[in-house]
């Protein structure tokens, strides 16, 4: 792997991001208003509901650990979507660039945009709803890691599509997270789900980061075997979006959409 | 003279349809190979085989020796490619663009490279602009300069004065003949301007329907078809080929 190519594809997104003003306020604007709604929603529970009574945050942790997972996904497929939009696709491809290189490039900068999003976003949640994430303490780091890859891994596998199938996959990279909250179980422990949807769901690493952060909010234990699941089930599926990844570009070079998405 | 590319039986099969079909030629060093034909005909599908974009259904591309499908990654540092339909980042300035592109190619001394290419290619007034604010003749120059950045032995040019005044026409020509020259580059260029096929080629290939119909140089083909100019001659052909068809 090459990092001076590394940082190159880096910097192409760079530029295009400090360069805008609007651009920034975009990436900023919407966690915000998602963090501030489900701030009230929060509040609101916890002073009428059984389940999350006295325990401050627990639905507005939840909301920004979910919207974290949603903006590092969101952003993968933007850094690829871009080249799409700007006609760029062909002058990458053509660029001596592993595909090693270009997912580690992607992987770094949506990193940077997603924390762009929702570092101003958590920084507002103390003054106004008096609650700091900070509070699930050094489990933080790994529940943000293990959303960071799922986030990731679910970015390339909608790449992928993008790859295969060109600009008509663009719609699946929109609603790809939409379809798994509700499996999720961010906002409420697993046993709601039927019995056919609880044994799907326990196949995702989001039902054992979700659990975690709740037994540590509402129940303050610290369960690592949450924590264990959600790193062994992130393995599996990022290796099957990087395989598929590989695959993608191998069947687009057959079937000429590098060229078709390109023009 | 040396070959730097090779093309042998090269063929292209989207689901049935036949693209390319067995076609093979070469490109010498220090020589532009012109490709003509209609719309369609394979120019295209053949130049996104050559720079490894699509995978040839049979046949091969050797370029300097080596067959780009084994070695894609390494054959690229020495090959760029311009076409009126794929454009840079408009929101990038041209400088950031150089800037991005010199680093995926590995360029040493980019800075130093820019300079060179903005003098040569005029960009100095417009570096810093953004570079969708730009006229089409600056923005075929900011390709040009893209394409031109990590100092190719191979380039491919697909219609490099499409859309261009004459003035910005004639200048790109007169600079693609000068650097072809200068670097001893082999380039291949794909263009429906027959004077500008005539005034830098060697060697025409002319393509339709996925073959090779004829080759050889622009005075000679007129000659053996009995034509005034290159015009005539590709229309002859094609006119001829559709009927067969």
């Amino acid at each position: 792997m090459s990092l001076n190519r590394i940082i190159g594809l880096f910097l192409r997104h760079f530029f295009l991001i400090k360069s805008s003003l609007p651009r920034i306020l975009d990436l900023i604007y919407w966690p915000t208003i998602q963090i501030i709604l489900w701030g009230f929603i929060s509040k609101f529970f916890t002073t009428y509901s059984d389940y999350y009574n006295n325990t401050v945050g627990v639905i507005l942790t939840c909301a920004i650990l979910y919207d974290f997972l949603f903006r590092s996904s969101i952003s993968f497929n933007m850094l690829f979507l871009e080249e799409i939009w700007s006609r760029n696709f062909t002058n990458l491809f053509i660029a001596p660039m592993r595909i090693s290189e270009i997912i580690t490039a992607l992987v770094g900068t949506a990193l940077i945009r997603t924390l762009i999003g929702l570092v101003p976003a958590i920084l507002i949640t103390s003054p106004l709803f008096g609650i700091s994430i900070l509070n699930l303490g050094i489990p933080l780091f790994f529940l943000f890691l293990s959303l960071y890859i799922f986030g990731i891994t679910l970015g390339l596998f909608v790449s992928s599509g993008l790859l295969r199938y060109g600009p008509a996959f663009e719609n699946i990279a929109w609603s790809s997270l939409f379809l798994l909250a509700p499996l999720g179980c961010i906002y409420y422990p697993i046993e709601i789900l039927p019995d056919f949807f609880q044994n799907v769901a326990k196949g995702l690493p989001l039902v054992y980061i979700f659990e975690e952060a709740r037994s540590i909010l509402v129940n303050q234990v610290v369960n690592y075997t949450n924590i264990k699941n959600a790193f062994i089930l992130n393995g599996i599926y990022l290796f099957i979006g990087i395989a598929l990844f590989y695959y993608s570009f191998s069947q687009a070079r057959k079937k000429g959409s590098l060229i078709n998405i390109g023009e | 003279m040396q070959k730097s590319v090779i093309v042998e039986n090269l063929s292209k099969s989207y689901f049935k349809k036949e693209a390319v079909r067995e076609i093979s030629f070469a490109i010498n060093e220090n020589e532009i190979l012109g490709l003509l034909g209609p719309n369609g005909c394979g120019k295209t599908t053949t130049i996104a085989m050559m720079l490894g974009l699509l995978k040839p259904s049979s046949g091969r591309v050797v370029i300097h020796g080596l067959d780009i499908e084994k070695n894609r990654i390494s054959l690229l540092h020495k090959m760029n490619f311009i076409s009126p339909y794929i454009e840079l980042p408009k929101k990038l300035s041209v400088k950031e663009n150089l800037i991005v592109y010199g680093k995926l190619y590995g360029v040493k001394f980019i800075s130093e490279r820019i300079e060179y290419l903005s003098k040569k290619l005029r960009l100095e007034e417009f570096i810093n602009k953004k570079t969708g604010e730009l006229s089409s003749g600056q923005k075929n120059r900011v390709s040009l300069a893209k394409a031109l950045i990590n100092e190719p032995t191979i380039l491919f040019l697909d219609e490099p004065t499409a859309s261009l005044d004459p003035e910005t026409g004639d200048f790109v020509r007169s600079f693609i003949e000068k650097i072809s020259k200068e670097k001893k580059m082999s380039i291949l260029l794909a263009s429906h301007n027959m004077d500008e096929v005539k005034r830098l080629c060697k060697n025409v290939l002319m393509m339709n329907n996925g073959v090779i119909i004829d080759k050889g140089t622009p005075d000679d083909l007129i000659k053996k078809h009995g034509k005034r100019n290159l015009e005539e001659v590709f229309l002859k052909l094609n006119r001829n080929n559709n009927e067969l068809k």
